[in-house]
């Protein structure tokens, strides 16, 4: 344990934390969105929805805190509608285009093997309103996680088509993956102050989940690949520009508006 | 309506004692207002009718989805954004409940897929029009919706069985439906003068396209006559477009809003507006596939179709092998 | 044209101790799918607590008669609730 830090660069670190869980939320949340009317069944586009919907509503709990912390009086859509692509802190994974369904579905598996065991450590945060809210999301997410690794095995298991796709889905994604056990300052700070947990203790469950997974799919991960970093400091992909060109238009467009 | 101009096989309606036995008893329990349930014995000609009428409003809502759909990833605070993936999402659910209520009529969703994407079935004109803007979004919950609660609610007692449980679903989920619509509309009309605007321009475009839902008058409809006789349509689609009419002139005063028809006004004689004629041109070139989006609808939901294929066949085959395991292992233990 | 998904009927016990009661259908590859599709298509509004699934198909029904801890998530959804929404008192009732 590193010497207590001032309450002022705490409350940063929770904020910046925030921002990261809540982006990551939002983008994915969005993403997931962009699929409503056009899912492969009408069961999946209800479930898929439901996915969404719970990840919006974490974007709201997680942003929610970011603003408190931060205590510049903004609120949750000010940074969801007013902030431009260098300001986002999410996960390069959640950004990446839906691609085909299996693709979309192997990236929720992804990030909800990480998400579920990050939001159980959370529920143990020295900060009582991060642990209520990993507490909420939790629950959540450990549905998320059943249903996403679930149709991974399915569709891996499938036919030769589904299985090649799921493959393609896994290999297309794979460089994204590493971003998330990747600690910085914030993260050493937050450790230290038993905040959140260091990203790389992650990494062993997820890899457990994940080989587990893709055994029973039949999927196999890559031997090799390099790490896509940058989101968490918000240097992203050229995705993120348009989606929130896209997401944001309404705002951009009528400043000062209510909605 | 969601369903709009169903056809039966019916010439005129016959009474009672034009009716064999069977048929007679059968629609003496409609008369009574009993439930008609699926393996009973129903004349085929209202088998199929319902078949046409339940999918035209199953289609209606996963079409539905689409125009509204559209403005998901564009909604402008969180809170409207989940607020209105719920209710797309919704639509996809009552298409769902409406889907199952047609099969225990003897036909397939996938059946009734092809119906749709083939273009052999309809769905509802309304969705064949653009959402232009956010205030499209509140017009379509106001007005649209509202326009289908109309025709939803009573035919929660209708008489099949289970078209009619599939519509009390329906008609809970709906009520809030309208209400965020008006919600909307009401932050609009109170909001920037840009805003305004935009919400007078949703309602310009959007209310003969609401009017046209009901379908023409149907007065003299041997097809309605039927399925009134049957008890699956319970009003007509004049008694239905005047009660919309006079339940949505107060909401847009209320909301500053000018409804765009110079017929407009209150009747004290009858008790209800008076209003101009709907341009049926328009209508009839909408249901014929040439309204502003009827394209673009039937491409998406043919793409959504054709490129999930391999994501249903891909299930299938797990849970065939997942089943062809079980089977082996249980010999094994045997 | 491949196979469809098979039809499973779904039934459903609300949280007070009642009965499972019949909710509707749906579609899926198998009882398992089924379930999770029980759960997204019909508990959206937190409506139960724990879920049957049985194919259509084995459904034994009489003869008609001649004379005729998942389920958290759906709270925080207040906006599915038509009372989330304040209608003001002219505009009548929607």
């Amino acid at each position: 344990m590193s010497a207590p830090a001032s309450s002022s660069a705490v409350s940063a670190a929770v904020a910046e934390f925030a921002l990261r869980m809540g982006d990551s939320c939002l983008i994915l949340g969005h993403r997931n969105s962009e699929w409503c009317g056009h899912a492969p069944a009408l069961e999946e586009d209800i479930a898929l929805a439901n996915t969404a919907l719970d990840l919006i509503g974490q974007t709201q709990l997680w942003l929610g805190l970011a603003c408190e912390a931060e205590g510049k009086g903004r609120t949750p859509d000010n940074l969801a509608f007013l902030r431009d692509v260098s300001g986002y802190r999410n996960l390069l994974l959640v950004e990446q285009p839906n691609g085909d369904f299996g693709r979309t579905l192997m990236r929720q598996y992804l990030f909800d093997a990480w998400h579920l065991p990050l939001l159980k450590a959370l529920i143990g945060s020295a900060d009582r309103r991060i642990a209520e809210i990993a507490e909420k999301a939790s629950k959540e997410v450990a549905y998320h996680l059943e249903r996403s690794a679930d149709l991974v095995v399915r569709l891996g298991d499938g036919t030769a088509e589904s299985h090649a796709r799921m493959q393609a889905a896994v290999d297309f994604l794979w460089p994204y993956t590493g971003e998330m056990f990747l600690a910085d300052a914030v993260d050493d700070e937050l450790a230290s102050a038993g905040l959140a947990p260091e990203p790389g203790l992650l990494k062993a469950a997820w890899q457990v989940h994940v080989g587990t997974t893709f055994a029973e799919a039949t999927l196999k991960a890559p031997e090799k690949s390099f790490v896509q970093k940058g989101g968490r400091r918000g240097v992203h992909s050229e995705h993120l520009g348009y989606i929130l060109a896209e997401m944001q238009f309404l705002q951009r467009a009528y400043p000062g508006a209510s909605w | 309506m969601y369903a709009q101009m169903v056809k039966t096989e019916a010439k005129r309606v016959r009474s009672l004692d034009e009716m064999e036995p069977q048929e007679r008893a059968f629609q003496q329990r409609i008369d009574a207002g009993q439930k008609i349930e699926p393996k009973e014995w129903m004349p085929e000609d209202y088998r199929k009718t319902l078949i046409r009428q339940i999918s035209q409003h199953a289609h209606s809502e996963i079409v539905g989805q689409l125009p509204e759909g559209n403005w998901i990833t564009r909604a402008p605070t969180l809170e409207r954004k989940a607020i209105l993936l719920a209710k797309v999402q919704d639509e996809a659910g009552h298409g769902l409940y409406l889907y199952c209520a047609a099969e225990t009529l003897g036909i397939s969703r996938d059946q009734m897929y092809e119906q749709l994407h083939s273009g052999k079935a309809k769905y509802s004109s309304i969705f064949n029009y653009p959402t232009l803007s956010w205030a499209d979004i509140g017009a379509i919950g106001w007005l649209v919706d509202g326009a289908a609660i109309m025709n939803q609610v009573p035919l929660q007692r209708c008489s099949y069985g289970p078209y009619a449980r599939a519509m009390v679903r329906i008609c809970k989920e709906e009520s809030f439906h309208q209400r965020q619509g008006f919600d909307i509309m009401t932050v609009l009309s109170k909001g920037t003068p840009e805003q305004k605007a935009m919400a007078q321009d949703a309602l310009d475009r959007w209310w003969w396209p609401s009017l046209m839902m009901f379908g023409p008058s149907d007065d003299a409809s041997v097809h309605s006559a039927q399925s009134m006789a049957w008890n699956i349509k319970q009003d007509s689609n004049d008694e239905l477009r005047q009660k919309f009419v006079d339940q949505t002139v107060p909401q847009a005063t209320y909301l500053g809003l000018t409804v765009p028809d110079p017929a407009l006004k209150w009747n004290e004689a009858k008790g209800g507006h008076d209003f101009g004629e709907p341009d049926w041109t328009e209508f009839f070139a909408v249901i014929a596939g040439e309204g502003p989006c009827n394209r673009e609808r039937l491409e998406a939901r043919r793409k959504a179709w054709n490129d999930g294929a391999w994501f249903r066949d891909g299930l299938t085959a797990h849970a065939g092998k997942q089943a062809a395991r079980r089977q082996a292992s249980r010999i094994a233990a045997e | 044209m491949s196979s469809e998904w098979p039809l499973w009927e779904v039934f459903i016990r609300g949280q007070h101790g009642l009965n499972h009661r019949h909710v509707g259908s749906l579609h899926a590859p198998d009882a398992e799918m089924a379930i999770l599709n029980a759960r997204d298509v019909y508990t959206r509004r937190n409506e139960g607590v724990s879920i049957w699934v049985v194919r259509s198909a084995d459904i034994v029904a009489s003869a008609p008669s001649d004379k005729g801890p998942l389920f958290d998530p759906a709270n925080a959804k207040v906006y599915r609730h038509p009372t989330f929404f304040d209608v003001p008192d002219e505009v009548g009732h929607m």
